[in-house]
């Protein structure tokens, strides 16, 4: 009854403090964030006041959940979050990519120009996507491997719910004109905090949950989670320090100034790509694969030299994105040459991860969850060649600036983050639901070949439209004078523009036809369908160990 | 956990841990993803001894080879100087009128202008220098402010309209209805008869009215038959080139409000060889005049005729 109390009484006590900061807001940006804090805070209070089992409290404790099951409602919860947001990030790229090519879409209103849904597009899949897909999976491979329930398990509910607060913050205040604009760092200072207390959350979730383990050893997808998570709090705290203009507004400085502030700025955004994107995503890759593949992993002493490596040499290779600028050359040849050294360790983990099919390779052609971890790794492989590739001077001479780099960030994007975390949800739906398969595996097998075919024609568009781009700026005339003029170059990426439109829709039509078989397979329907093989799975094998029975080891 | 076992499909060992259901296997290291991975090490090693890298207390090791960005930037661009340099002394020498007579010249000229035109002026006059409503279009004979060399050099130094700029190129039109010095009946008679110059309209009673406002407002700026005057940056009436629209809803507008059109003045962004450069592009578009061969001592004349047309 004390808890009870307790929560609701702080929730009330936080509703009426943001009332009272959205009441005195100096800007109505801040008032309508604070005004969303008080609606979130009301809500939570509805829904936990609303949900307590009085009966049971009046006779003293709540009855406990079954000890003997894994804890999988925030990954249930996570797995839809993952869906929802990555329809709307998807839907957003579409849009500002139509933008690129048609300005009229811009619609004369600043709400939706450019400026404003880029950063709603890219935190969306980053973050809002990418980030559940990364909390959902870990608390359901962290549970798995260390054969344990979450450890506190309220807390865990408060990562997610404040995580999908911090990403309605965001979104909303892209669209407001709330922005610091630092590059997948644009949320104001109040957010950041926010985002700072639910990650410490997460941390001492995820690093309880190791704590209890029941496994001597730690499996190695919870060293990439602990890398993800511990350095992603790092970066974002040192990233963010700010000094808020006041504490009742929304604009805040940076505590860094010119090329010491982008210098921090690219640490961040490159290890936000090193970090989330790449050891996050390499920890679901160590589990999911393994798992669909039913074979053991390829190499362990290749696992421990690539993490290493990788977690070593990824954190100073940021200044590469500063070459030619203000940055002291002896800072821009670090971040080259530690880029170079970064190439191995990143195929390491594509090595791994490919290997563990040997002996299964036929599952390629049988099972579509495994075509798409293929495919996912394949593109891993190639985007990690291309950025050290990207990173050398003289090549970034040319690449800098133009679509080239966006074309790399989302074969990355497209291809790996997206691949493997649509594996790891068609792995995930039909266990997490107790469904005996998914609704349909022939639709897995349509979605792989649309976002295949739509993340070809992205990549090929923007490669063939940057290094066009590269080209024409740097075209000299025999007299020694530029040839084209900026609006010229802008009008010869147009066909690839629409090229790259329409990959954007073929993959979005992936996502859609996967929404609808998830959806299906939670509501418990299965398609009449010729079957195609899957992974077993034994659900009363799917159970943490609950009375002590081996200590850890370490 | 003690016990060698053997995977079947790949005959490697399994190290013996398990988590899951999940094993691993004792396979080596890839002998040339080792290999390939010492080599890139190495490289990185040597490239910071080559090039600037180590972080020292106050500076950083320079490298063996001396490298460094700025110096490179300032090589290629000294090398891209010292090959123009003799082409820009000559165009800086050469008189502004003689520099079309010049064949190579005025190609280097042309070409150098083009280049600094699709940088600073496309935004406005657009990359064909076609223009658009409100930007003269540089591709035809209608000049405002004149349109030979020395006259387009001196618009782009000192710019059209500029405030605090006492060279400027300036004058302003009366907002004729804004000001109350006509009213819309006026108004739209004096378009009437605007609009007869060119053959838009047929003459009519309106336009008849129209003349004698014209006269008495209009001539003295325009010319008593719309010719314009390049002096004072009238614009002829009399041809069918429109900077804001011919239609009557345009020229109304202009009458009723005026306009002020703006153009920067490029002499304090731009060296002297880069705005003769530009003149001789936009002269050399296709509508470019020659300069009025004006005798020293008839110079005086020929102003005094200019100043007494529009009288």
């Amino acid at each position: 009854m004390e808890t009870l109390t307790m929560k609701v009484g702080s929730l009330l006590l936080v509703a009426f403090l943001a009332f009272v900061a959205a009441a005195s807001a100096a800007d109505s940006g801040f008032a309508v964030h604070m005004w969303i804090v008080v609606a979130a805070a009301l809500l939570a209070t509805f829904v936990i006041a609303n949900k307590a089992d009085f009966a049971a409290l009046a006779r003293g404790g709540a009855p406990k959940p079954d000890q003997s099951r894994y804890d999988d409602d925030p990954v249930r919860w996570g797995v839809i979050a993952t869906v929802f947001w990555g329809m709307a990030g998807f839907l957003a790229g579409l849009y500002i990519a139509l933008q690129l090519a048609f300005p009229v879409l811009n619609l004369n209103l600043e709400y939706t120009t450019f400026g404003r849904l880029r950063p709603l597009h890219t935190s969306a899949v980053i973050f809002a996507f990418g980030g559940n897909a990364l909390i959902a999976t870990s608390f359901y491979i962290v549970q798995r491997t260390c054969r344990a329930r979450l450890a506190f398990p309220g807390l865990a509910r408060f990562v997610f719910w404040g995580y999908q607060l911090f990403i309605v913050l965001a979104a909303t205040g892209y669209l407001l004109g709330i922005t610091q604009s630092r590059e997948y760092a644009e949320p104001e200072w109040y957010v950041d905090l926010w985002l700072t207390i639910v990650w410490v959350a997460y941390a001492i979730v995820f690093i309880g949950t190791i704590a209890k383990r029941k496994e001597p050893h730690i499996y190695v997808a919870n060293w990439f989670f602990l890398a993800f998570i511990l350095t992603i709090a790092m970066l974002h705290i040192v990233n963010n320090l700010a000094v808020p203009v006041s504490f009742m507004g929304s604009k805040s400085y940076s505590a860094f100034a010119g090329v010491q502030d982008a210098l921090t700025q690219w640490w961040y955004g490159h290890n936000a790509v090193g970090f989330f994107l790449t050891a996050g995503f390499l920890a679901m890759m160590y589990y999911f694969v393994p798992k669909q593949a039913e074979r053991p992993v390829y190499s362990y002493r290749l696992s421990i030299i690539h993490f290493w490596s990788l977690i070593f040499l990824y954190i100073w290779a940021g200044p590469h994105h500063l070459h030619y600028t203000a940055l002291p050359d002896w800072a821009q040849t670090l971040g080259m040459v530690f880029s170079i050294m970064l190439w191995m360790p990143s195929w390491g983990g594509m090595i791994n991860g490919l290997m563990t099919l040997n002996g299964a390779w036929d599952k390629i052609r049988t099972d579509p969850i495994i075509r798409m971890m293929v495919m996912a790794l394949a593109f891993y492989g190639m985007s990690t060649f291309e950025g050290p590739m990207m990173s050398i001077k003289a090549v970034n001479s040319l690449s800098h600036y133009t679509d080239w780099t966006i074309g790399h960030v989302h074969s990355g994007a497209l291809g790996w983050n997206g691949m493997i975390t649509f594996a790891a949800i068609y792995y995930l739906v039909p266990r997490l639901w107790a469904r005996e398969r998914l609704y349909s595996l022939r639709m897995v097998n349509w979605h792989f070949w649309l976002a295949t075919v739509g993340i070809v024609l992205y990549a090929a568009s923007m490669w063939v439209a940057g290094i066009m781009q590269g080209l024409m700026w740097r075209e000299y005339g025999a007299d020694g004078y530029l040839v084209y003029a900026f609006s010229e170059v802008t009008a010869a990426m147009h066909p690839m523009y629409l090229i790259r439109a329409t990959g954007g829709l073929l993959y979005l039509a992936g996502a859609i036809v996967m929404t609808y078989n998830v959806w299906q397979t939670i509501a418990g329907r299965s398609r009449t369908e010729k079957p195609m093989s899957d992974a077993a799975f034994d659900p009363e094998a799917d159970r943490p160990i609950v009375s002590p029975q081996t200590v850890p080891a370490e | 956990m003690a016990d060698k076992r053997v995977d079947e499909p790949t005959g490697t060992d399994f190290v013996g841990h398990e988590w899951d259901g999940i094993e691993e296997l004792d396979t080596p290291l890839p002998r040339w993803w080792l290999i390939i991975f010492y080599a890139c090490i190495i490289w990185a090693a040597a490239y910071t001894v080559a090039y600037p890298a180590w972080p020292l207390i106050n500076s950083a090791t320079q490298g063996v080879l001396g490298y460094s960005s700025r110096a490179e930037l300032a090589e290629d661009m000294a090398a891209v100087e010292a090959e123009r340099a003799p082409l820009r002394a000559a165009i800086a020498e050469i008189s502004i009128e003689d520099l079309p007579a010049d064949e190579q010249l005025m190609q280097t000229a042309v070409q150098g202008g083009r280049s600094a035109f699709i940088v600073h002026c496309v935004q406005c006059h657009g990359s064909g220098a076609a223009g658009s409503a409100g930007y003269p279009n540089l591709n035809d004979d209608d000049w405002l402010w004149g349109g030979d060399m020395a006259a387009i050099e001196y618009t782009l130094i000192h710019g059209i309209r500029n405030p605090n700029h006492d060279e400027t190129r300036i004058s302003q039109m009366p907002a004729f209805g804004a000001d109350g010095i006509l009213n819309d009946r006026q108004i739209a008679d004096v378009v009437s008869y605007v609009r007869t110059f060119n053959g838009a309209e047929e003459a009519s009673a309106a336009s008849a009215r129209g003349a004698e406002l014209y006269t008495a407002n209009c001539a003295v700026c325009h010319g008593e038959n719309g010719g314009g005057d390049q002096t004072q940056g009238a614009p002829n009436l009399r041809d069918t080139i429109w900077l804001y629209g011919g239609d009557r809803a345009a020229i109304t507008n202009t009458v009723t409000n005026s306009r002020f059109g703006v153009m920067p003045r490029w002499g304090h962004r731009l060296d002297p060889v880069t705005i003769r450069m530009l003149a001789a592009y936009v002269w050399s578009l296709g509508g470019g005049e020659t300069a009025p061969t004006v005798p020293d001592d008839e110079g005086e004349d020929v102003a005094e005729a200019q100043s007494n047309e529009p009288g």
